[in-house]
């Protein structure tokens, strides 16, 4: 990711490093996919609701095999297939991001549509702390329980900040919001791939009720100099000290 | 992949709209006439939904904290609490970019505010292709969704003076207004004695041979390209339409009788916009012009540079002095 956002000089590196685990945890270890084949009727769906999450989703695409690691770093350029938010055309994303609070509900249309079709597959959607101050994301939250989506399985990502600073709402108790809308939840250390694994292993319960883990995670994590940044939102690095800052990553993770 | 195929030109995402090289500038003209203002009219508040610091509206919180409010990323809610706040006799200016407040809030703004004629004033940052994140921050029909709203006044102002006298003049319009706002640095273009005056068309430049008529940063557009065709030999006339609704039919009329071709230009779709008005209007009074439409096909457009956006999807200044020089 450091790599990709060198080109531009910019993007959303924080939340990126944010999310990683998280996006490993669900694509290493939860979905069923085939990236040879990425509208395979039976696949799994993730659904990317936080559109300028794409970084780390773009980085993801390439592991799990969608797309060719070589093509990461033009993200953010023009012309690129890999832009500064999602977007459907690319293999493997399944909605488009960029306008927020749009996930859940398409997430929650998928699993019902997938139900009608007999089909076991399920539907795994992240969305961010951010848009849970949209109502639509309670629109879907109710209507997801209604439909007793148990197929359906919500990360929300709650890295506390948000495009002006600071979560600037009372949006807490996260957890507690989403059991008395009829979830069932969990609460975790999203930078903790031990606990995301064994949380996601438990929300395959079929049990009638939609899954809602809640993720704490750390904006920049793994790079202290991101960690600590006040405004950490929007992220530009200038040309002489990106190689410090890919250093401390390495340093971090060994 | 081939890496020439690409090029990094910057996102605006996070600082001015458009190209200001070679231009003289104001920092935060929105913001900073706000703070001013309220100052002067302790009724005035400000809200944003999590787009304070990329609205400019942030000098007006520094002047005002306790008048300034963030509701969070919820634009509805927004709308309703600005309308809520009116209906106690506050003047509330609210900011976000203009995609989420026409396609999100869209309802809201028609009923909780114009329809209730609520002092709603709605500050749209980033309008029409100016933001590098593609379709879904591109707001490419908000005067078309806009003009729908009956009684809503609707201004795309020009530059930095322009947009500086609009803040002060909405606090007298009365009910919801919509503005199309520039932020960060900000071009000055018009001249220093230029006066916005609400509904009425300002001629901006005289010549003989072309008329265009235009609104937004795109009347700056057309005065760049009207020099540059003047070189070529050809003189064009500029009539800036700052105000949208209501519409100055009498000026667009008297306007385009006196040329054979006529040249419409937005930084918007070139339907349900200004073109369309203008067709409208035209049509009403029975007067025909070949017309050539400046502005964005009916489409989705693609993420990139302002630069990049512009030359693809044919609004840039080279396309525009071709433009005046064909309409000859
Ligand atoms: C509907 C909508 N409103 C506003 C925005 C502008 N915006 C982009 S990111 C963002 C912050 C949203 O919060 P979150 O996703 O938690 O941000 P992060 O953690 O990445 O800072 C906002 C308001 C948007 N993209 N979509
Ligand atoms: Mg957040």
């Amino acid at each position: 990711m450091m790599a990709m956002a060198r080109g531009k000089g910019e993007g959303y590196i924080a939340q990126g490093l944010g999310i990683a685990d998280c996006l490993a945890a669900i694509y290493f270890h939860e979905l069923r996919y085939d990236s040879a084949n990425p509208t395979w009727s039976e696949r799994d769906r993730f659904v990317l609701s936080t559109g300028h999450y794409s970084i780390a989703m773009y980085a993801t695409l390439a592991e799990a095999g969608y797309i060719d690691a070589a093509e990461l770093p033009t993200y953010g350029l023009n012309g690129s297939r890999l832009p500064m938010s999602t977007f459907d055309d690319l293999p493997g994303v399944e909605v488009v991001g960029g306008s927020l609070g749009h996930g859940l509900g398409q997430a929650v249309g998928m699993a019902m549509g997938l139900r009608l079709d007999g089909s076991e597959a399920r539907v795994i959607c992240e969305l961010s702390d951010g848009e849970l101050e949209e109502g639509s994301t309670w629109e879907a939250a109710m209507a997801s329980a209604t439909f007793k989506c148990d197929n359906l399985v919500a990360l929300i990502d709650c890295n506390g900040i948000q495009a002006d600073g600071p979560i600037t709402v009372k949006i807490e108790p996260v957890a507690d919001k989403f059991a008395a809308f009829g979830w069932d939840t969990a609460e975790v250390n999203g930078n903790d791939m031990a606990e995301l694994v064994d949380a996601l292993a438990r929300m395959r319960a079929r049990d009638e009720k939609p899954k809602a883990i809640v993720m704490r995670t750390t904006p920049g994590f793994g790079v202290p100099t991101i960690m600590k940044r006040e405004r950490a939102h929007f992220v530009r690095v200038d040309n002489s000290e990106w190689d410090a800052l890919v250093a401390e990553l390495e340093r971090e993770n060994g | 992949m081939a890496e020439d195929t690409f090029s990094p030109g910057r996102t605006r995402g996070m600082g001015e709209l458009i190209d200001i090289s070679g231009k003289t500038t104001e920092l935060a003209p929105f913001g900073r006439t706000l703070a001013e203002l309220g100052t002067e009219r302790p009724e005035i508040v400000g809200l944003t939904a999590d787009m304070g610091r990329y609205s400019d509206i942030l000098p007006f919180r520094d002047a005002h904290p306790t008048r300034f409010f963030n509701v969070g990323m919820a634009e509805q809610c927004l709308v309703m609490v600005a309308a809520g706040l009116a209906k106690t006799g506050k003047i509330a200016y609210c900011t976000t970019y203009s995609v989420f407040i026409t396609r999100r809030a869209y309802d809201f703004v028609a009923i909780a505010g114009a329809h209730s004629k609520a002092n709603v004033k709605i500050f749209a940052g980033m309008p029409g292709l100016m933001n590098g994140y593609g379709a879904t921050h591109q707001a490419t029909e908000d005067l078309n969704m806009m003009r729908g709203i009956a009684d809503l006044t609707i201004i795309d102002p020009c530059d930095a003076t322009e947009l500086k006298q609009v803040v002060r003049a909405v606090a007298d319009i009365p009910g919801a207004v919509y503005v199309r706002t520039l932020r960060g640095k900000v071009p000055v273009e018009l001249p220093a004695d230029y006066r916005f005056e609400l509904g009425k068309a300002k001629l901006l430049r005289r010549g003989g041979d072309v008329g265009i008529i235009s609104t937004g940063y795109m009347s700056a557009r057309a005065l760049d390209a009207a020099k540059a065709a003047s070189a070529a030999g050809v003189e064009a006339s500029v009539l800036h339409l700052s105000t949208i609704k209501p519409f100055d039919a009498r000026s667009v009329r008297d306007f385009a009788q006196q040329f054979r071709r006529l040249i419409v230009a937005e930084n918007h779709k070139t339907t349900g916009g200004l073109a369309s008005l203008v067709v409208e209007t035209l049509y009403d009074s029975g007067i025909v012009k070949p017309m050539i439409k400046i502005g964005l096909a009916d489409s989705f457009f693609e993420c990139g540079s302002q630069e990049y956006l512009e030359a693809k999807y044919g609004v840039d200044l080279p396309r525009f002095v071709r433009a005046i020089v064909e309409a000859r």
